[in-house]
């Protein structure tokens, strides 16, 4: 099928909160041009998978490798190289509110550009035309509603034309409409810009939407990862109980319970 | 036993705490250094223009409320000077005495407690409530280092303006005593402001701007690491600005005396 090296290749990753370990040994690799769906639900450790993958957590045991180069052994040059090449929409948006949501868009250019200031207006200019935010860049960002921040956190993400784009849980309190025109956006941005996806969400419409490929993961494991039709089609009974949205059947471990009760430093 | 271990767990727990605090506050000077003098070579550059926007909110907009405790400052020490020396009938000696007392400890010191409050407290809230939102990651994830855009920019600009703030404190707290204590003295306040200068050495004044620097390093330290180590949403941040407008304060007032000790032996 695809002989291209993966531009994301995580091995063996492991990532613990105290005495709980979050991540068991997760294997995972992400080709070009695919939109790869993290699916799961909460607690199931996505988010915590997506910051390794960002490499703002350092990974306690395993890798993480974004366009072949190690997230935790880089040098300061090389991360700032992988940083260039990849763009995040943060759940909230993450813009920063001292700026005008222009600012926060041209924000990565003014930095790691030499553009002068006239070019830079019309590149961050054009990605907002792009999110449909076109004669928003003067507004702060608390001006703005849910929907438009996570827009024009999409605009801040592409400005630069990255190769590949993370994107955490894009429809998470938006109304159906904005979250079906995001999903059409992100669409969009694959076919127009070439654009490898990585897209968490444990929104399962959208996820089946967009998704060339779905990871599922559930309490720091992936489940599976496949096409779409082969997550329907899975005959592993967490994976229906998630899209069935069903609730868990919880086995109670007695010695377990019990001591979680009664031990001082659980 | 176990009423022993506890006690002793938690003295030792809060003494790693506090030891892992002043790690943390001395990567984040040592890293701010490193970018201001070299980021620049690898793609870091702290900007000239946010280091600007960071002197006129720490020390342009706060000349006001410098220049009235200052004066009043200066004025307190005036009638307590009065009152107190001329029960020796050694009022003349008062000149001297606000002299040193206000260039060697008191400008310095308001001037950093003000300081403290003021934006110590809003570097730790500003960036609380970044690295609540995720702002702090965006930041990371575009490839701008949070220390390089945050925290050398404050830093610089704080070992800017707090020695410049405390020399203008100085001169209005002097002034102040000067209105009050010139016509006890049967003089002009020019001639009590000329005798003052030719009392002062040029080591009472550097003893206070020595200081300052000291409180310049502590509040922009405390207040970022402080804002860093935010968890919690609104009420960490709530809770960290406090924290950090408490430990800077504590903090100033206990190195301003080990200083006066090693300085006046």
């Amino acid at each position: 099928m695809n002989i291209a090296a993966p531009l994301i290749e995580v091995e063996n990753l492991e990532a613990w909160y105290g005495r709980r370990r979050v991540l068991h040994g997760i294997d995972f690799s992400v080709q070009p041009g695919e939109i790869r769906v993290i699916m799961g639900g909460s607690g199931s450790g996505k988010s915590t998978l997506f910051r390794h993958l960002l490499g703002l957590q350092r990974p306690v045991s395993g890798s993480v490798k974004l366009f072949g180069i190690d997230l935790a052994n880089a040098s300061e040059r090389e991360l700032l190289g992988v940083r260039k090449r990849i763009g995040v929409s943060f759940q909230g948006g993450a813009l920063l509110t001292s700026l005008t949501v222009g600012e926060n868009v041209a924000l990565p250019l003014r930095e790691h550009t030499t553009l002068d200031e006239s070019t830079i207006r019309i590149m961050s200019r054009l990605k907002l035309e792009v999110v449909n935010l076109g004669g928003f860049q003067d507004l702060m960002p608390s001006q703005l509603s849910g929907g438009m921040v996570k827009r024009a956190a999409l605009a801040r993400a592409i400005v630069m034309d990255p190769r590949l784009l993370f994107f955490d849980e894009p429809s998470a309190g938006l109304d159906p409409v904005v979250s079906a025109e995001l999903d059409e956006l992100i669409l969009r941005l694959r076919d127009a810009l070439r654009m490898t996806i990585v897209v968490v969400t444990h929104e399962l419409e959208s996820a089946f939407k967009i998704a060339d490929t779905i990871t599922v993961l559930d309490q720091g494991e992936i489940l599976m990862t496949g096409s779409v039709a082969a997550v329907r089609a899975s005959d592993n009974q967490r994976i229906q109980d998630l899209l069935n949205r069903r609730p868990r059947e919880v086995l109670v471990d007695a010695d377990a319970y019990l001591k979680r009760l009664t031990e001082e430093e659980a | 036993m176990n009423a022993l271990a506890r006690p002793l767990a938690s003295v030792g727990h809060a003494t790693i705490d506090a030891l892992g605090g002043i790690g943390y506050a001395a990567m984040l000077l040592f890293e701010a250094a490193y970018f201001a003098v070299a980021g620049w070579r690898v793609g870091q550059p702290v900007r000239l223009a946010a280091v600007v926007r960071q002197m006129r909110e720490i020390g342009a907009d706060a000349l006001p409320i410098v220049a009235l405790l200052g004066f009043t400052v200066g004025l307190m020490l005036g009638i307590q000077f009065i009152a107190s020396l001329s029960e020796f009938g050694a009022q003349s000696q008062v000149v001297i005495a606000v002299a040193k007392s206000v260039t060697r400890e008191f400008g310095a010191l308001i001037t950093a407690i003000l300081v403290a409050g003021r934006s110590g407290s809003a570097l730790a809230a500003r960036i609380g409530s970044m690295s609540v939102s995720q702002e702090v990651d965006a930041l990371a994830v575009i490839g701008i280092d949070p220390v390089r855009y945050l925290v050398a920019p404050a830093l610089i600009a704080m070992l800017v303006m707090l020695p410049a703030l405390t020399i203008f404190a100085n001169a209005v707290a002097i002034f102040g005593a000067a209105l009050y204590s010139a016509p006890a003295l049967n003089v002009t306040p020019t001639a009590y402001l000329l005798q003052t200068l030719s009392l002062l050495s040029p080591g009472d004044v550097w003893q206070g701007l020595a200081k300052s620097v000291v409180f310049a390093l502590l509040i922009t330290l405390i207040g970022v690491s402080t804002g860093f180590s935010v968890t919690g949403g609104a009420e960490g941040v709530g809770r960290a600005t406090t924290r950090s407008v408490v430990l800077s304060i504590c903090w100033i007032i206990v190195v301003d005396m080990i200083f006066s000790f090693f300085l006046n032996r």
